[in-house]
């Protein structure tokens, strides 16, 4: 990390995300992590590097491999007065446990008529694009956007990874926390000096431009800055990039600002597109924009395949910047 | 066992010259658990196993060229690319997968013994698993299904100390693994994995049980992984050096054959042979695999489904147009 005086420090994800830990572990005693390999192992993707040592086995609980029975001992201890935040590894092994997110932590305010609730946090990176292969390179966030009861929230900058979890662990609700593999080493400047949470349901605009909106979230965001760039530098289109940041629930506004400003929408994400969560963004701005639109809006995902292991059909598969550009341009009539 | 030392060694060197990607997970040190096991199968029986899988897939004798093929990504491995160093398979060798979810396989291997159950086949499967598998619920609901239908499944746990960075008595409440079988009444053993001939000696016996009497047993393999837990894993901040250098020096399972088999009057030709026709297997399969074609990107979405007319019907409904993924991989057919 490196300071300056101001108290904007440049950090990583990764290390934004142990701060907003180490912060919560600090101010609030009912707060503790569960998860594999997460103590002397030091975190699978070092997340949670050094907490051990400094917060000890009761704050900092390594668990078996058995996602389905610590996912719901920490919903049931959230129920009963503590604030578990659990990391899984990453999102491919949170199906194991789907039953006690779905079935269980998102049902418990409402199905028990408000008498109690469940603030419990999961965090879990999505993200493909090492050959991890179809197993172990997948995002389905927008299943989980899909349950009432559950808020999900996917930070694309170090400044959000810090902000939304720490919001996430003061929320009274089950809120999952969606990292990204990829995302863990990107750098970004973070306040230090102050407390930096991040309200939870706010878009932000990643970038600013008048042509066409690009809106993502997660990893999707860093390749549509980079599309924004090339369509400046080669096309003279000027982009406006949209970061949902939020899921559920989805800041519609602010995305319906930006296309009655630029009348173009194409919306990207790392998953599957079909039944997706640019399926769900681009039928809202069919009907929120939908006098303001000069083009049908358009969608880019990975294609709908489990992913393959060969570089060369990996490649084909990615939702890459070259595949984002195309569909950009077609938008845009160019 | 040689051929899998070897192979595992080529591997390593590989993946540091960015030949082999992604996860990759070696069985160094685990060969004899592997190759008793598998020795112990008859031709009929069945192989499942976890993602550590390439000693499995040479054992079981696929060849060791598409193996390489896999473990590169081309054409000619034996997953035709798609799956990788986790998800080797062979069904002509009955070999039914590596498998990368923890504890995946495992009601699945009891589908597989059910499936023979049901067409008269006296054939076992095998299902190995490690010793971090044992605490998934999948564990329990596998073993139950294969116990109350009597399922001739040989759950075989390689126990190599650690799943992951964690030791085996730090998350298992019952450490001795084998002893886990009572709960469904059925057999369960421990055996020095080791061993060669102890471990194939074991199999072989539950195999038998399997085979005529439908009865499923657990076998806890005792070994140990002398690398990380992957290559991207130094194996160092969970366990001692002394440690690794203890079982590296005293209970490598090479050795220990080695030694064995000069007691029993092997010569140094002999021996040296095994070594040379090994190495020649290994060099011959990775230039078996540098030559074999990086799978055209053309053929992206064979085998999602197995009726071509579903996978054409998947490209019409391809989202977002006018700028979905036909409309944009069309393109970027134009333009190259
Ligand atoms: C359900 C699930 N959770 C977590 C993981 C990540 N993971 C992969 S291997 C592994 C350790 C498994 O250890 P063990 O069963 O002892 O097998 P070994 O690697 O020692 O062969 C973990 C936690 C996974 N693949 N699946
Ligand atoms: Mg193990």
């Amino acid at each position: 990390m490196a300071t300056t005086a101001s108290g904007i420090e440049t950090m990583t994800y990764r290390e934004a995300l142990r701060l907003a830990l180490r912060e919560e572990l600090e101010r609030d005693p009912s707060v503790f992590l569960m998860g594999e390999e997460i103590g002397v192992f030091q975190g699978s993707y070092k997340v949670t590097a050094g907490l051990y040592d400094d917060f000890g086995p009761e704050r900092i609980m390594e668990t078996p491999i058995s996602e389905e029975g610590f996912v719901g001992a920490a919903v049931g201890a959230a129920m009963a007065g503590q604030r578990p935040v659990v990391e899984i590894m990453t999102i491919n092994f949170i199906l194991v446990a789907m039953d006690q997110v779905v079935n269980h932590a998102a049902k418990v305010r409402y199905m028990f008529g408000g008498k109690v609730g469940c603030p419990l946090v999961i965090r879990t990176p999505n993200g493909a694009g090492n050959q991890l292969t179809a197993q172990h390179s997948q995002s389905f966030e927008g299943w989980f956007a899909h349950v009432p009861g559950l808020k999900v929230v996917a930070p694309a900058t170090p400044a959000d990874a810090r902000g939304l979890l720490k919001s996430a662990i003061r929320d009274d609700d089950p809120v999952l926390v969606i990292e990204n593999l990829q995302l863990y080493k990107a750098k970004g400047e973070v306040d230090t000096s102050v407390d930096g949470a991040v309200e939870i349901g706010r878009a932000a605009i990643a970038r600013e431009g008048g042509d066409l909106t690009m809106v993502a979230h997660s990893f999707a965001v860093t390749r549509c800055l980079h599309v924004a760039e090339r369509l400046q530098a080669e096309h003279g289109i000027s982009a406006e990039v949209v970061d949902l940041r939020s899921l559920r629930p989805l800041d519609m506004e602010t995305v319906a600002a930006s296309v009655a400003k630029t009348n173009r929408a194409l919306c990207v994400e790392e998953g599957w597109a079909s039944y997706g969560v640019t399926a769900e963004v681009a039928s809202r701005i069919s009907l929120a924009c939908f006098d303001d639109l000069d083009a049908p809006v358009g969608r880019v995902g990975m294609a709908e395949v489990p992913m393959p292991y060969a570089k060369s059909l990996e490649d084909a598969a990615l939702p890459h910047e070259e595949k984002i550009l195309i569909a950009a341009l077609e938008v845009c009539g160019a | 066992m040689t051929v899998i030392r070897l192979f595992e060694q080529e591997s390593e060197r590989q993946y540091k010259r960015a030949r082999i990607g992604g996860y990759c997970h070696l069985a160094i040190g685990q060969e004899a658990a592997t190759v008793g096991v598998v020795a112990a199968m008859g031709p009929e029986d069945l192989l499942l196993s976890s993602y550590r899988s390439h000693g499995f897939a040479l054992a079981k004798g696929v060849p060791a060229t598409t193996v390489m093929a896999e473990l590169f990504g081309r054409q000619d491995g034996c997953a035709a690319g798609r799956g990788g160093s986790m998800h080797l398979l062979d069904p002509e060798h009955n070999y039914f997968g590596g498998w990368g979810i923890v504890a995946g396989q495992l009601p699945i291997a009891a589908g597989m013994a059910l499936a023979a159950v049901k067409q008269g086949k006296e054939l076992a499967v095998v299902c190995e698993l490690g010793d971090g598998a044992v605490n998934m619920g999948a564990w329990h609901e596998s073993l139950n299904l294969a116990a109350v239908w009597r399922l001739p499944v040989l759950f075989t746990v390689f126990n190599n100390g650690y799943g992951m960075g964690t030791r085996v008595d730090q998350s298992n409440a019952e450490p001795e693994i084998f002893k886990r079988a009572a709960a469904f009444r059925m057999p369960g053993e421990r055996v020095d994995g080791q061993d060669v001939e102890a471990t194939h000696q074991a199999a072989a016996a539950l195999l038998e049980r399997a085979r005529k009497e439908r009865q499923p047993a657990v076998l806890e393999v005792m070994t140990y992984r002398l690398r990380g837990h992957s290559v991207a894993d130094a194996g160092t901040a969970y366990r001692t050096k002394e440690e690794v250098a203890e079982w590296a020096e005293k209970r490598d399972p090479i050795a220990l054959v080695t030694e064995r088999l000069i007691a029993a009057g092997a010569t140094a030709e002999e021996l040296d042979a095994i070594q040379r026709d090994a190495q020649r297997e290994v060099d011959e399969a990775v230039a078996f695999a540098e030559a074999s074609p990086m799978p055209d990107p053309s053929t992206l979405a064979d085998f999602v489904y197995g009726d071509p007319e579903t996978g054409r019907q998947f490209s019409r409904m391809a989202p977002g147009s006018p700028a979905g993924e036909a409309a944009v991989l069309a393109q970027l057919e134009q333009a190259a």
